[in-house]
């Protein structure tokens, strides 16, 4: 399989990660390196093998549907980029 | 006193011969002196460093103490550790200060443990040189012009140079072992589950599991004793009794089984690395155990399998980071979209972005199957692999690393090579199980060697054993790098 370099920026915006000409372009190169090395796989036939997700049979949890966190909300905004009035600021979206 | 175990620490801050004010301050001192040398930490707070050890002799005075109580130990800076910065050696975090502690902080912190510091690492642990740090590469004790190994590089560089007595990782691939073996520490990661993620920056969850760093596994079961334990708030955390994994380090090794993969002692290892690790398990059968071959054929692919599917759920885990809710946003941008492109782009470095376009093109449509898919069930063929061998066999030994520390830079440009340093690492992340790396020699150059123990799910205890008997018998773990001896 070999990668191209539209392939490469319409990853990359999918990504959301902005990616310039040159960067592509390298990208390009060390990503088809690493795909060349992935390939390898391939050849392994794995019909009839169930896929791992996880290293451990663990089932989800459940837990009671009570309140178990106090309010830190001034806390964890406290380290956002921008806030105001206890909102998260973004560019505007909706006109 | 920097030469000491943690039981002998222990002790002396038990008999009062130190106070645990004085050993955190001796620890700083030197950490001031030596961390320009090796850049193996990140953030040092020697104030709120202090204030714990003030605490712990408090603690100490009442009779209250626990085995690591007063004990400074450096953390790597993936955990969340209230009130520190907390970086994960990106620009993406450079300024974010835990509003929360890890599971992992909050159990030493009940142990009376001082925190020491936060440890470079690889950026959000991506990576085996750590070289890819935001904060700069961290520089190998035993030789500056040669890699730590990583992503656990400053944990481990910084139990090699005595900076701290003991230090946390976390190990996605390696990232524990691979670090230990070139830095010529012990190191362990756990098997899956047993340690829990909250609050440890997540890179690929299934993968992913802390673990501690240290001279001798003597000292890793006393903080595995601390680390081990289930928590609610990781989905994956096991509710299991809880052990003392000290209590095997003496049992007679006599009829213990040691499995040897014919596919770690190919062509790719180094003369020096497989005349190191051979000679260990020529010391072994002077113990009084057995050696059988045995196959673990899947083991080959496991380099491909680990570059899908980590970089898959790295994709996903990192999407977090948008510039809205927490680290970096780019200063300029036109409108949303473009806040997140340049926000993310600026924010992560290369190998970050690298392996993000790497997962996110192998769950996009059409790809899934052939990649995310296919590796998965390659990931089953390599655990089925350990299960027959551990019918055979109680641990499996390797080297750690195909070679011992490389040069700064050497394999920077080439991300394949890179990759392949993990190539004996991966298979146990992979299948869940508990992998240890000690150290077994010095090469020509004077370079530690490394070797890997991998045992059953759950038996910690008696890897601990078979490490701790090896370490009674020969002197490697007491061995000194430069930068500790001055």
């Amino acid at each position: 399989m070999s990668l191209s370099l539209d392939e490469v920026k319409r990853v990359a915006m999918l990504a959301r990660i902005e990616v310039t000409e040159a960067e592509s372009a390298q990208m390009l190169e060390q990503l088809s390196g690493v795909f060349g090395l992935i390939e390898k796989m391939q050849a392994t036939d794995t019909t009839d093998v169930e896929p791992m997700a996880h290293a451990q049979d663990v089932v989800a949890r459940l837990r009671p549907d009570k309140v178990t966190e106090s309010d830190q909300k001034d806390l964890f905004q406290s380290v956002a980029p921008a806030v105001e009035n206890g909102l998260y600021l973004v560019p505007k979206v909706i006109e | 006193m920097i030469n000491s175990g943690l039981k002998a620490l222990s002790q002396n801050l038990a008999d009062r011969k130190i106070s645990s004010v004085e050993l955190t301050r001796a620890y700083l001192e030197r950490i001031d002196a030596h961390n320009g040398a090796v850049n193996a930490f990140i953030t040092v707070d020697a104030e709120a460093s202090l204030a714990q050890a003030k605490a712990a002799d408090a603690r100490i005075a009442l009779g209250d103490a626990k085995p690591l109580t007063g004990i400074p130990i450096a953390h790597k800076d993936i955990w969340c550790a209230k009130g520190w910065r907390t970086t994960c050696a990106s620009r993406m975090l450079e300024n974010f200060r835990a509003p929360y502690d890890a599971h992992v902080i909050e159990r030493f912190n009940e142990a009376g443990a001082v925190i020491l510091g936060k440890t470079n690492m690889d950026e959000f642990a991506m990576g085996s040189s750590n070289e890819t740090s935001w904060f700069g590469p961290v520089k190998n004790p035993w030789d500056q012009e040669r890699v730590p190994g990583g992503s656990s590089g400053g944990s481990a560089a910084a139990v090699a140079a005595a900076l701290t007595p003991a230090a946390t990782g976390t190990d996605t691939g390696g990232s524990i072992r691979q670090p230990a073996s070139l830095c010529g520490v012990s190191g362990l990661k756990p098997t899956y589950g047993l340690v829990s993620r909250y609050g440890m920056i997540a890179f690929a969850s299934s993968l992913d599991q802390g673990g501690p760093l240290a001279r001798t596994a003597e000292d890793l079961a006393l903080l595995l004793d601390v680390m081990v334990n289930f928590d609610p708030r990781d989905s994956t955390s096991l509710d299991r009794p809880e052990e003392d994994y000290s209590r095997m380090l003496e049992a007679p090794l006599n009829g213990l089984r040691i499995g040897l993969p014919r596919e770690y002692f190919g062509d790719g290892i180094s003369g020096d690395v497989r005349t190191a690790v051979e000679a260990a398990i020529d010391e072994y059968r002077k113990l009084g155990a057995t050696t059988v071959e045995v196959g673990l054929p899947a083991s080959e692919l496991s380099v491909p399998a680990y570059y899908v599917i980590a970089p898959a759920e790295a994709s996903s885990n990192l999407s977090r980071f948008d510039g809205v809710r927490y680290g970096f946003r780019a200063e300029e941008y036109t409108d949303l979209l473009d806040m997140y492109c340049k926000t993310r782009a600026q924010g992560f470095g290369a190998e970050v972005k690298r392996r993000i376009l790497i997962g996110t093109y192998v769950l996009s449509h059409g790809y899934y199957d052939a990649y995310y898919l296919q590796a998965q069930r390659i990931r089953r063929l390599i655990a089925r692999d350990f299960s027959q061998a551990f019918e055979q066999c109680d641990v499996i030994m390797s080297p750690t690393s195909p070679s011992t520390a490389f040069g700064l830079g050497a394999r920077m440009t080439d991300p394949v090579q890179m990759y392949l340093s993990d190539i004996f690492t991966l298979a146990a992340n992979l299948a869940g199980l508990p992998g240890m790396s000690i150290p077994c020699g010095l090469d020509s150059a004077g370079l530690p060697v490394g070797l890997q123990i991998i045992g059953n799910y759950f038996s910690e205890a008696r890897m601990l054993n078979v490490a701790h008997l090896y370490q009674r018998q020969t002197d490697w773990a007491t061995r000194m790098s430069p930068v500790a001896a001055s």
